[in-house]
Formats: structure tokens, sequence, C-alpha cells
């Protein structure tokens, strides 16, 4: 592969938006009310949306006959490169909005920035996105606050949620190897740079919920590197089971 | 009111249906009109919300990101469906809690073919074509049916739905010109799904209740026994065509008639799948009893935030 | 049942594209405004359908009595004066 680097930044960006997708769907007729449902699967297809364009202009790159379901459903889960956060699982609905909105508001910061990317087929999907992820930003703090700001039982659980997936936002902000380089062409983001708006962002709609912003400094990493949560090898088993049951078969 | 008011008001709301007038929600109706469609709309929402659960089991399975995101349009068109249709009901002076109620307590019927189990990947091609292909059947005729709210939803229903079918039939028509573990998949799903969504369009018309009363209020425009063999004209040649066979030794076509003969249908199983003994009655209930216990605290803190912005807002105005 | 208070019941208006008016597209469930709002555009707007929606709470909303509806609108039936047709003209008047 003649541009390696833009492959894996390109695998890096795509991933959390395949397992978010991913995770998402797991609710889809089960959500706690019906319009609920429908919302968080919109996100799910939007997410699996911006997967396919990136995936699709990654196997353009590598250029090996892969499509985008082999590159979706056919790696080891060593090469998977999506962060921790997102493939967290659904324990409730806590978890899962405050999952959405830890990633959202990273989202969306990123997705600013990727518009100015001098690739222009990343700029063009950001250019998308963005407005896709602009509104998911909107609804999971809309949630964040009336669970938070709602009964006692709710503000709980959402403590306990925010307080629990806390440790997995610091990772947002690190750099690969492949990020650097990207970040050097012009074509990637600096995601450190997006770090003091992150922090900012998230305490401010906490504090508007009445929830305590948690103090710990003890963060956890590895995705990037595919180094995953005990979690992610299930949702692999999940996502994989066709297309390994059944290698080489259209579908 | 008098007993003979109530006749002549009666006499005027069969003449207002019969000449193709919409009876709207405030309107006057007899007492058994609005209690079978509380029923009918109720039981066909309630199909539309348990019917997201065997195909949203091959969601996270899905074996390629198009039909992943095929897959999960329909069963989420499914839960508008159902939400268009629980609306509908409402005007009727039912809440949507209490008709979940009514699901979960088992008082109320849904569509016992989702009962079965989804086992393969295959099993979501068949409910498409199949089960979405007898589904259509029975609802296009709703889109004229003479309530205004239950026509209206009908409509958009209809319009939404017509992907669902070409999803399903593109995903049997993929399998059956694969490889021959896939037609083979996609000939076992045939076999299991053929029946079930025979018996889907309705006991045989010896043994139906409603219909007359049913076709006058054109909740039904054709008997079960008519719609069957409408659905069984139009699939058979579909089947042929992708080189599945129905299993049914007894199926011929019927020079005469225009129309397949076909054999005989295990209504024993149908009405033990109606009474809640079939496949997965109790997985089916179980998920949508945990979805809304397990959403409750959810949908009160919801109300209270509500409540609490509300009265934030009062104390800004004094 | 409980006296808990539940969702309350919404009306959803929504403008298909610019030019038109907001048409009645159905009701649904929702604990405030801003969740109505949210709710509409994920339910009734999935398939490119709107450019601009209302939510009207549906307990705000006065509706006519059906029984009313003689003393409403017949009187208007006969006033045929307020149509075009009303009025004889010969046929050589154009663009009037």
């Amino acid at each position: 592969m003649n541009n390696n680097n833009l492959y894996q930044y390109i695998l890096g960006i795509a991933d959390n938006s395949l397992i978010l997708g991913q995770r998402l769907g797991e609710l889809t007729g089960h959500g706690p009310s019906l319009e609920t449902d429908i919302a968080c699967t919109n996100m799910s297809l939007d997410l699996f949306g911006q997967v396919r364009s990136y995936y699709q202009y990654a196997a353009k790159i590598a250029g090996d006959g892969r499509t985008e379901d082999d590159i979706a459903m056919l790696r080891k889960e060593r090469n998977y490169l999506n962060v921790l956060l997102v493939e967290q699982p659904n324990t409730d609905f806590a978890y899962t909005m405050a999952r959405q909105f830890l990633f959202d508001v990273y989202h969306f910061l990123f997705l600013q920035e990727l518009q100015k990317s001098k690739d222009l087929t990343l700029s063009a999907i950001a250019n998308k996105s963005i407005k896709e992820v602009s509104y998911h930003q909107r609804f999971s703090s809309d949630w964040i606050k009336r669970l938070g700001d709602g009964t006692e039982e709710s503000q709980k659980k959402m403590q306990t949620a925010i307080d629990d997936l806390w440790r997995f936002t610091d990772e947002l902000f690190h750099q690969t190897d492949a990020d650097k380089s990207m970040v050097s062409e012009g074509v990637g983001v600096d995601v450190t740079k997006l770090k003091d708006t992150y922090y900012k962002k998230i305490s401010d709609i906490l504090e508007e919920s009445t929830l305590k912003i948690p103090e710990s400094k003890y963060f956890q990493k590895g995705g990037k590197q595919g180094i995953h949560t005990e979690h992610m090898g299930y949702l692999l088993t999940e996502l994989q089971y066709m297309q390994r049951a059944y290698p080489n078969m259209e579908w | 009111m008098s007993e003979e008011k109530i006749k002549n008001l009666e006499a005027q709301f069969e003449e207002r249906i019969a000449r193709d007038e919409k009876i709207e929600p405030k309107d006057w109706m007899p007492e058994k009109y609005r209690q079978t469609h509380i029923r009918q709309m109720s039981q066909h929402a309630h199909s539309e919300i348990v019917g997201m659960l065997p195909e949203g089991n091959w969601i996270t399975r899905a074996p390629s990101l198009r039909r992943k995101v095929a897959l999960l349009a329909k069963v989420q068109d499914e839960a508008g469906h159902g939400l268009y249709l629980y609306s509908a009901c409402e005007t009727l002076g039912i809440s949507r809690d209490e008709m979940y109620e009514q699901l979960h307590s088992g008082k109320a019927k849904y569509s016992s073919i989702f009962n079965y189990p989804t086992v393969t990947w295959a099993d979501m091609g068949a409910i498409g074509w199949l089960v979405d292909g007898a589904a259509i059947i029975n609802q296009v005729p709703l889109c004229s049916t003479s309530f205004g709210p239950y026509a209206r939803a009908m409509v958009r229903v209809c319009k939404e739905e017509s992907f669902h079918q070409r999803q399903g039939f593109e995903i049997m028509l993929k399998l059956a010109n694969g490889a021959p573990e896939q037609k083979d998949m996609a000939q076992d799903a045939l076999n299991r799904w053929w029946w079930p969504s025979l018996m889907m369009l309705g006991p045989t018309d010896a043994e139906s209740v409603h219909t007359e009363q049913s076709m006058k209020w054109k909740l039904k425009r054709k008997s079960n026994d008519d719609l069957r063999q409408q659905f069984i004209d139009q699939t058979v040649p579909q089947a042929d065509l992708i080189g599945l066979t129905i299993p049914d030794p007894d199926l011929k076509w019927n020079e005469e008639r225009q129309s397949y003969d076909f054999g005989e249908i295990n209504w024993d199983e149908f009405w033990q799948v109606v009474k809640g003994h079939g496949p997965c009655n109790k997985e089916r209930m179980a998920a949508r009893v945990g979805a809304w216990e397990s959403g409750e605290w959810v949908r009160d803190a919801a109300m209270a935030y509500s409540e609490k912005q509300q009265e934030r807002k009062e104390k800004q105005a004094v | 049942m409980s006296d808990k208070k539940t969702w309350p019941l919404w009306e959803v208006f929504v403008r298909s594209k610019n030019g038109l008016e907001h048409r009645h597209f159905g009701s649904l469930h929702a604990a405030d405004a801003d969740m109505a709002m949210e709710n509409a555009r994920d339910v009734y707007t999935r398939r490119n359908e709107g450019v601009s929606i209302w939510v009207v709470e549906s307990k705000h909303i006065t509706a006519s009595n059906p029984e009313h509806n003689g003393e409403m609108f017949e009187p208007a039936q006969d006033k045929v004066y307020r149509h075009p047709t009303f009025y004889d003209l010969p046929d050589e008047v154009k663009h009037m």
C-alpha cells in the first residue's frame, strides 16, 4: 500500500462510528419509549452511513481488491482502531446516553476540523457528517440534562454512568504515529488541540444537569493501538458472524 | 338517549359509511364501532412493535453494511408504524399506556407470525418477502377504511412499506443465486415461513367471527380465504422465478379457476400459537415487558425534568 | 392504574417545502416541547419529508363539536353570491 498512514488514519476515524453504530443497533426494539427507540436507530443509521463512506475510501486506497465489508468485518480484533469508549456496553439507558454524549461532543469538534482537511474526500465526508453529529450532540446533551436533573433515581444512574465512562475520555486526544504524520501533511486533525474545549463543553453540560464532574485522573487507553476491553471480542463475534461462518460469499 | 334515537343514529351512521364518508374521532359512533376499532388498531400496532423483535434479532449480525442499514431502517419503520397506529387509536379515547398494559398482560393479541424464531439470515429474506407480502395484501384495502385516522395512518404505512418487501425479496434472490449453502439456507427459510405466512391471513371464512361486520365498516374488503388465495397466486410465480420450491406437495395450478390449489393448513398449530404456546411467545413478551419496565425510570425522569423546567419558567415570569 | 404522569400527547405539523402550508402529520408522545420537536423530526421526517415543524400539545387544541355542524357550517352553503359563477357575464368579456 503506498499510503498506509492515510489508510490507518481513516480506519481510526471510521472504526469509532462502526462500533458505536453497532452498539446503538443492539437497542432497536428495546428502547424506553417508541419515540426514543426511533431516535437511537436514526443515530445508528447516520453512523453506518458515515462508516460506508470512510471504508469505501479506505478500500480504494488499499487497492488490493478488498471491499468496505471486508474492511468492516474481516479484520482481527487487534486491527480495530476505535477508542475504548465506543465499545462499552448498553448497561442501561444512562450508560447509552453518557457514552453517546461523551463521544458526540468529541466527534463534533473533530469533524469541524476535518472539514478543513487537505484531503478532499475526507473533508467532504466531514461536511456531510457534521450536520448529523450536530444533531446527535443536541439529542444526547438533552438526555444528560433530563436524566441528570430528573428524579433522584435517574440522577444517581446518570452520575454512575458518567463516573464509570469518564476513564475512557482521555484516549480521545491521544495520537498514533499515523495521526501525527497525517497532521503534518495537513490531512489529519490535531486532536490534542481539541482537549480543552472538549472538557469545557462537557463540564458545562454536566453542571447544568446538576451532575458532578468526575475528578479521577486515572484514564484507560489502548483502543487506538488495537488493545481493547473484554467487551470488544463479543461485539466482533456478532458483527463478523456471517462473514466468518460463510466466507467468500455475496449477500 | 332513547333507544329509538340511538337506532336512528345508527342507521344514519351506517348510511354515511355506505356512501364512503369517513368517520372522524369526535363524530357520534356506535359503541361497537369504537370497541372494534380500538381492538383492531391496537392489535395492528402491537403486531408492528412485536414484529420488530424477530428481525431486530439479526441487526448486529447482518452480513454486509448495505444489508445492515436496510434492516435497521426497516425495523425502525415498524416502530414508526406502531406509533402511527397507536396514535390513531388514541383518538378513540384509549391511551398508549393502556394499550401496552393490554399487550403485556396478554389480553391484547398481535399477529401470531412473530412468535416464530429467526434462526438464519435467510429468515430476514423470508420475512420481508412473505410476511410483508401477506401484510401488504391485508393493509392496502385499509387505506380506504371508514375510520379517518386509521385510513390516514395506513396510507402512510403502505407508502413507507413499499421498500420492505423488495428488501426481503432481494435477500432471497441473492441467496438463491449464490453458493449451494446459501441456496439451501433460502429454501430452508421458505420451508419454515411458508405455512405460518398463509395462517397469518387469518382463520378460514367458516371460522372467522368478525367478517360480516368488518366488511360493512370497510375494515375488510375481502374474506380471509380470498386474501390467502391472492397471496398464493402472486407468490408462487415469484418462488419459481428464483428457483425455490414452495413446501406444499399439493400445490397445483387449476386451469379452470385460474388459481393455485393448495394443501391443508395445520390450524391446530395456528390456534396453539394464538393461545400463547408458539415457539417464541414467551420470549417476545419478555422482551416487550422488559423494555417497558427498564425504561420506566427514564420516562419518569423526563417528566420530572419537564415539570422542573416549567416551574423555573413560571418563577422567572413572576 | 397509578396517577403517575405519563408523557403527554403532541400534534405534529410539517411544512413539506417552502411555499406550502404546514400540514397535520400525526401525533406522538413527549415529556416537553424540546423532546416533542426532536421526536417529531425523528419520527415524521425520516424520509426527507419536511423543512419546518410545528408541535403543539394536543390539549391546547380547541376543536369544534361535530354535533354543532349544522349551525356551524350549513349556513355557508347557500351563500352562492360569494362564488364567481353566481355572476352572469357575456362570453365576450375576457380575463375576468
